[in-house]
């Protein structure tokens, strides 16, 4: 029963749907203070590869160099996010533009890259992995076994982190807070809440999941670095949010639901079942999610429509006479 | 009335605040007592928005010294004027809209139930419908400001201020927004606040409301304090003449009995969206005859702006027709509406009106250079003759055609538009909101604009929200209330046309 295709697609859409809630859930809490950031693409690779390179070089027992390459992925990530924040934040720069920016900068041909070519980090495993953390018998259990029980720390972790995000948003008056800047910051702000702190620690905090999203893919799902490795999952993180209506309980869904689609064609092509093109629109899916991203945050009608934060992408000036 | 109270609530002495090129507030001194009204009277522009900024610590002056109850106070932020017991009711609303009321009453909060990292909604929602009992300010804790009417909104706005224990109030234009009975229904309001001991200062440019509800005014003009005086002392006409440093003539409109023009602009079931995809406009009907101001009243935000539009060839319509001398024009194409002869003066002049990096002189040819070219070439000499003859023909003050439209003033800036369209012969003008934020001066000369377009025929359509102006311009009044048009019977009813803006119907 366990090898059933069902079964098998849905353990491995919890897999792969892993680095897409992590860095969803990373980009929810930067869109909920208003701040757009197209830089998620560049953010994961940029966690990937120094996750990757912790874990490599860091000599210690497998648990400490793995909370430590966590660590130093997220620092990348809220490193990266800070030159985003500081452009549309304090610059008030354009958030779409900068944002493409930082992926460019940072990405498959720029940063990323650069650091992966020049720590030798390529056409070596990992020398550390997540591997699953409940025992064997646990995970032969039917249907559950593989699905719930079959996964890394880093999937539970994301589970704690859906509850958090959710109700800090709902129920914390910093969440309170963070969700009036990113409706009205002018509002915001005559009640005394600083809209700038609150806009930078949570792209900062943004930057930080994207970064651990990086990581879990070069250490958890294909322990290796290559370049690009992400391939697009950044833009497919970014839409989304969009998806989900900014809340987090819905991007976990989505985010299983798109780990999902990308591991049916594989296993499609192992049980040499044929149905038409899936590994086409599997591979063209973060092309057209990074297209449906751009035109939608883009056009105000769409974004108001889809109840995207009312400030969302528009910089804060107080009332200048 | 505390008004001769040993320490003032609040004193400023000597305040003074500079932006680039302009002194906003020059050597300002005021005083308010506790459970007073003190009203700040100016023009636009006169200063009233910066002084209140600078005591709700928006902005920190540049000279001067501020006391409340005899402490001297310097505001770093937003907070620490609210933590010092100043609450301010903005002209437009700092509201979050998708927020409950409760949740906008909690925001930032240090003392209720909001200030635990924890918040807990039914105990927030229980405090803040107390709140309002005692104060008489019935409004649901869980509603969400969007679904509220911009009277309960302001209501909120004003509960918020009670919940910081703001013992210093400040209303903007707090009547901006409504209609002739809320505003009513907010002056009584203001003077229980007041009884209660709390100090209100009362902002406004409307001579009648600060005879009405304030015990002292200061007259603002030109950033400068010209004096105080009691209301009691004080008559309209020695306001007026603080206020805008001399006299006025007052142009009415001598109504006439019946429209005796032929149909110009005829408007069958008219319907069309707002912004945000909602229905704005639902079936409007409305004729316009040559010679006759037919004035649109109602409270902003009701369709108006969206009429405007869909008629000026701005906004497609989604139903219905729009026929200008008997001919239907297109909607949603604003060359076949100018070119069928409508006029528009947009309610943004800067942003719809102007291109406000152009010279003067192209803005003034926006629409007429189609005949001031040779083949795609613009006959630029052509252009600056006419631009100069304009300018002097209406009088804008500038240094030239060629100077940068945005550093006009905005009374300039109207006339500029007002004068390209004028320049076209319109049959049909349209003016939306065209004398806001002008000073009385520049009022009277777009008042007296509009009044000789129908004197040379043109059908001219007024949309404001201010009665005082449909007052004085219109033959015929009609009223704008969720998107749909009711004519008024008598015209000179402020009661009648009141009621219809609040969306009911004399019986």
């Amino acid at each position: 029963m366990n090898n059933s295709l069902l079964v098998v697609i849905l353990a491995s859409g919890v897999a792969y749907g892993t680095p897409l809630l992590y860095a969803a859930l990373g980009e929810l809490l930067a869109e909920r203070s208003g701040v757009l950031n197209l830089g998620v693409e560049g953010m994961m690779l940029g966690g990937a590869v120094m996750g990757f390179w912790t874990v490599q070089r860091v000599h210690a027992n497998t648990g400490v160099a793995l909370t430590a390459a966590i660590v130093v992925a997220a620092l990348m990530g809220a490193a990266l996010a800070s030159i985003h924040a500081f452009l549309v934040i304090t610059l008030r720069a354009s958030q779409i533009v900068s944002g493409l920016a930082l992926t460019i900068f940072a990405g498959a041909v720029g940063l990323s890259s650069y650091l992966g070519n020049d720590l030798n980090l390529a056409d070596s495993p990992a020398a550390h992995t997540f591997n699953a953390v409940f025992p064997k018998s646990m995970q032969n259990w039917p249907i559950v076994g593989p699905i719930i029980f079959g996964q890394n720390v880093l999937v539970y972790v994301s589970w704690l982190c859906v509850v958090l995000v959710s109700l800090y948003l709902s129920r914390t008056r910093p969440g309170l807070n963070v969700r009036a800047v990113g409706e009205s910051p002018a509002a915001a702000d005559t009640m005394g809440i600083s809209v700038t702190r609150y806009r930078y620690a949570h792209t900062l905090v943004g930057g930080a999941f994207a970064g651990v999203a990086g990581a879990t893919i070069t250490l958890a799902i294909t322990p290796q670095w290559v370049n690009g490795i992400t391939g697009g999952a950044g833009w497919i993180a970014i839409a989304l949010v969009i998806f989900a209506f900014w809340r987090p309980e819905l991007c976990l869904v989505g985010a299983y639901f798109f780990g999902s689609l990308q591991a049916l064609a594989p296993q499609l092509q192992a049980r040499n079942i044929h149905l038409g093109p899936t590994v086409l629109w599997t591979n063209a899916l973060p092309y057209v999610m990074t297209i449906v991203v751009l035109v939608i945050v883009s056009s105000g009608t769409a974004k108001s429509r889809l109840g995207a934060p009312e400030a969302l992408g528009v910089a804060y000036v107080r009332e200048e006479r | 009335m505390a008004t001769d109270a040993a320490v003032p609530a609040v004193s400023m002495r000597g305040v003074t605040k500079r932006f680039p090129g302009v002194v906003a507030n020059d050597k300002v001194d005021f005083e308010a007592a506790p459970g007073e009204v003190h009203a700040l009277l100016g023009e636009n522009g006169a200063g009233k928005s910066t002084l209140s900024n600078i005591l709700t610590g928006l902005y920190q002056p540049d000279e001067g010294r501020i006391e409340l109850y005899g402490e001297p106070v310097a505001f770093a932020s937003p907070r620490e004027a609210i933590d010092a017991g100043v609450g301010m009711v903005h002209q437009h609303f700092r509201l979050v809209s998708r927020f409950t009321v409760a949740e906008n009453l909690v925001l930032g909060d240090r003392r209720g139930a909001g200030r635990y990292f924890h918040i807990d909604p039914s105990a927030i929602a229980t405090q803040v419908r107390e709140l309002g009992e005692r104060y008489s300010l019935p409004v649901d804790p869980r509603a969400r400001i969007w679904q509220l009417s911009v009277g309960e909104q302001q209501r909120v706005e004003i509960l918020k201020a009670l919940y910081q224990e703001a013992r210093i109030l400040i209303l903007d234009e707090p009547t901006a927004v409504l209609t002739p009975d809320e505003a009513d229904t907010l002056f009584v309001t203001v003077r229980q606040m007041a009884e209660e001991g709390r100090t209100v200062i009362f902002i406004s440019h409307k001579l009648h409301e600060v005879m009405a509800v304030s015990d002292r005014v200061t007259v603002l003009r030109a950033g400068k304090a010209l004096a105080t005086v009691r209301t009691a002392d004080a008559t309209p006409e020695s306001l007026t003449e603080l206020m805008v440093g001399r006299e006025i003539e007052t142009a009415t409109r001598q109504g006439r009995a019946q429209p005796e023009g032929v149909p110009v602009l005829e408007v069958e079931d008219l319907w069309a969206d707002g912004d945000r995809g909602t229905v704005a406009v639902r079936g409007v009907t409305l004729t316009v005859h040559a010679g006759e101001i037919a004035a649109i009243a109602g409270v902003a935000g009701n369709g108006q702006r969206e009429l405007a539009e869909a008629i000026a060839g701005l906004r497609p319509s989604t139903k219905g027709m729009v026929r200008v001398n008997g001919r239907p024009v297109h909607t949603g194409d604003a060359q076949a509406a100018f070119e069928a002869g409508i006029g528009y003066v947009p309610e943004d002049r800067l942003g719809t009106g102007l291109s406000p990096t152009l010279p003067i002189a192209m803005n003034l040819s926006l629409k007429s250079y189609r005949h001031e070219s040779v083949g795609p070439f613009l006959r630029l000499h052509l252009m600056r003759h006419k631009a100069e003859d304009e300018i002097r023909i209406f009088e804008i003050k500038c240094a030239g055609p060629d100077q940068e439209t945005d550093e006009l003033s905005g009374g300039n800036l109207q006339k500029v538009v007002i004068a390209r369209e004028f320049s076209a012969h319109p049959s049909v003008l349209i003016a939306a909101s065209p004398t806001r934020g002008l000073d009385v001066a520049a009022v009277e000369q777009v008042h007296s604009y509009l009044m000789q377009a129908a004197e040379e025929g043109a059908a001219v359509l007024l949309i404001s929200e201010d009665l005082d102006e449909i007052l004085a311009l219109n033959d015929r009044v009609l009223v704008m209330y969720e998107g749909t048009l009711t004519a008024v019977e008598d015209r000179e009813s402020v009661s009648e046309i009141g009621l219809r803006m609040a969306g009911g119907t004399p019986g």
